[in-house]
């Protein structure tokens, strides 16, 4: 069957709570790597556009620290992918300080490669003029002002960089933004093991214990990947993969559950066979890989307009009763008061109220005779050019949205207030740009590869 | 007169990626996802009239030894943006449960 390779995935995403005993189980079944991204575009596009993590700094101290000290014992490398959520240069950096820090307190002296992969725009204004990029369904054809209104565009990188930067004798590898399944692909592709086997291997493993029988028992998974397919297994002995849960995971967070789209191929599942190995580890085999020309899938971010928010609590049953007349009347009564209040200087503003316990989450109106609830909470939602006017609009409609009656010739009444000041000024709004893919000549052409050597550090 | 929480043992709904939202519905057995997984009315209109997407972007792909059916459609509004009401559009899948199938 030739060299198999396994691959330590300690948790879905670094930060989520990487458990050293998992990590020692990994090393024990003889662990050629570690690897885990760091974050995707699945929490907004804000984490790009700001360059944040959604994480908290601490809990991913806490979870390099485990693998940085692992990586030291055992020798093997450690893979992260996507770093700092977003992937772009200010999520790898805060990264790196990170493992920096970790390294100094535990006098550590790891080789540190760092693969930046955010774009500078004039270079992907240059590839646009050639035609070297291509738009994925449903956005169209790519324009020079959608690429100039984003605050930061990254490409996904694939493992070729990943590869480069561990045949050049990286213990650990921070990634700027890269397909979740190329930091767990890569270091077996590097091994030469089999090809589909070792991308299919990292979608199962991408979420850590997702594909497992009890996610919620344990956070990794081992991945064993050899020339003819992979087992994979739960890091946790007392949890277990089975057929199900591990062809299942293929349907994740993917439009379609038989083909996923990476750089420079295709991973097709159509024909993959899951077979129960034992009580607790499934083999698979029979997946394919479709090479393709190489490609890379840009995500570019950028704040949009402003929005400022209020809420009350609504117990009365009298509105209750008449929920939807309520909504209607009191949202046209606000655009209104916007009107008469501000005029044109508003510009081309817009209100939502969410009623939330009623229709918040669709905004559809519910089938006649469903019950009222006992009581909603009122979101006001008012977005603008700016944070200043969305913010004089909120206070234009204050008084109405706090006091707005279901019959007008009635004493007004107090709904129930959250806040004081009532208004929440919630910034700008946050969105992707970018949904295509860039044709380049080689991975790496994108890609900037930087090294922290520790070693050299010390010795100097 | 069958609807969709009759005949499925889960169902669920997410994002995939920024621009589509998926469903992945598990049938409760082999007879309900043979007689329901390629049914029109969990078809493009269905998807139409309850979430307004555009019926050439609704592509639907049963997945035999799951017995399950996986219904992905283009987003209307962008994720997270001025509209968002469902960032992950984890909960999207409720209005699929009281639809008509037969």
């Amino acid at each position: 069957m030739g060299d198999t390779i396994k691959i330590i995935v300690p948790c879905g995403s670094l930060g989520a709570g990487v458990r050293p005993e998992e990590v020692e189980y990994g090393i024990a079944q003889g662990a050629h790597a570690i690897a885990s991204d760091a974050g995707s575009t699945d929490s907004g596009a804000a984490y790009l556009a700001l360059g944040i993590s959604k994480n908290n700094r601490e809990a991913v101290k806490r979870d390099l620290t485990i693998l940085m000290l692992a990586q030291a014992k055992a020798r093997i490398p450690i893979m992260i992918g996507s770093c700092g959520q977003a992937g772009g240069d200010a999520g790898l950096n805060w990264t790196r300080d990170i493992a920096l820090e970790i390294a100094r307190e535990h006098n550590l002296t790891p080789k540190i490669a760092l693969l930046y992969s955010e774009q500078d725009k004039a270079t992907l204004r240059a590839k646009n003029a050639e035609g070297k990029i291509k738009p994925l369904p449903p956005l169209g054809a790519l324009d020079d002002a959608t690429i100039d209104s984003c605050a930061h565009i990254v490409a996904a990188m694939g493992p070729e960089p990943y590869i480069a930067a561990l045949q050049a004798g990286a213990d650990i590898v921070l990634g700027g933004r890269t397909t979740d399944t190329a930091v767990l692909s890569c270091y077996a592709l590097m091994k030469g093991a089999h090809t589909a086997a070792s991308w299919h291997a990292a979608k199962v493993a991408e979420c850590g214990a997702q594909c497992s029988v009890y996610p919620t028992r344990g956070s990794g998974v081992l991945i064993s990947i050899d020339s003819e397919g992979f087992n994979v297994e739960p890091l946790n002995p007392d949890n277990r993969c089975d057929p199900h849960s591990v062809s299942a995971h293929m349907l994740y967070e993917n439009a379609n559950p038989f083909l996923l789209t990476e750089p420079g191929g295709v991973l097709d599942v159509t024909n993959s066979v899951y077979t129960a190995l034992d009580s607790r580890t499934v083999r698979v085999t029979g997946s394919v890989w479709d090479k393709k020309p190489y490609t890379m899938k840009l995500e570019g971010a950028a704040a949009g307009r402003f929005q400022t928010i209020m809420l009350v609590g609504i117990q009365d049953p009298a509105i209750l009763s008449r929920i939807d007349e309520f909504h209607d009347n009191m949202l046209a009564a606000l655009n209104q008061r916007v009107r008469s209040a501000i005029g044109d200087a508003a510009g081309d503003f817009h209100i939502s109220l969410r009623l939330y316990g009623w229709n918040a989450v669709s905004g559809d109106k519910p089938a006649p005779g469903t019950p009222p609830p006992r009581e909603v909470g009122i979101l006001f939602v008012a977005t603008a050019a700016t944070q200043a006017m969305a913010t004089q609009i909120a206070k234009a409609c204050n008084p109405y949205f706090f006091h707005f009656p279901i019959n007008l010739e009635k004493e007004i009444p107090s709904h129930g207030f959250a806040f004081s000041p009532a208004d929440i000024e919630r910034g700008p709004v946050y969105e992707f740009k970018l949904n295509h893919v860039v044709e380049v000549s080689d991975p790496m052409e994108l890609v900037r590869l930087d090294w922290i050597d520790l070693k050299l550090s010390e010795a100097a | 007169m069958a609807q969709v929480k009759d005949v499925v043992h889960h169902i669920r709904s997410k994002n995939a990626g920024p621009y589509w939202v998926t469903f992945d519905l598990f049938f409760d057995g082999e007879a309900s996802f043979e007689k329901y997984a390629t049914s029109p009315k969990l078809g493009p209109d269905t998807f139409a009239r309850l979430y307004g997407a555009d019926p050439a972007f609704v592509k639907s792909y049963p997945v035999p030894n799951l017995h399950m059916v996986k219904i992905s459609y283009a987003r209307t509004s962008p994720q997270g943006g001025e509209v968002e009401r469902d960032m992950h559009c984890g909960q999207q899948y409720v209005r699929l449960l009281d639809v008509e199938l037969d």
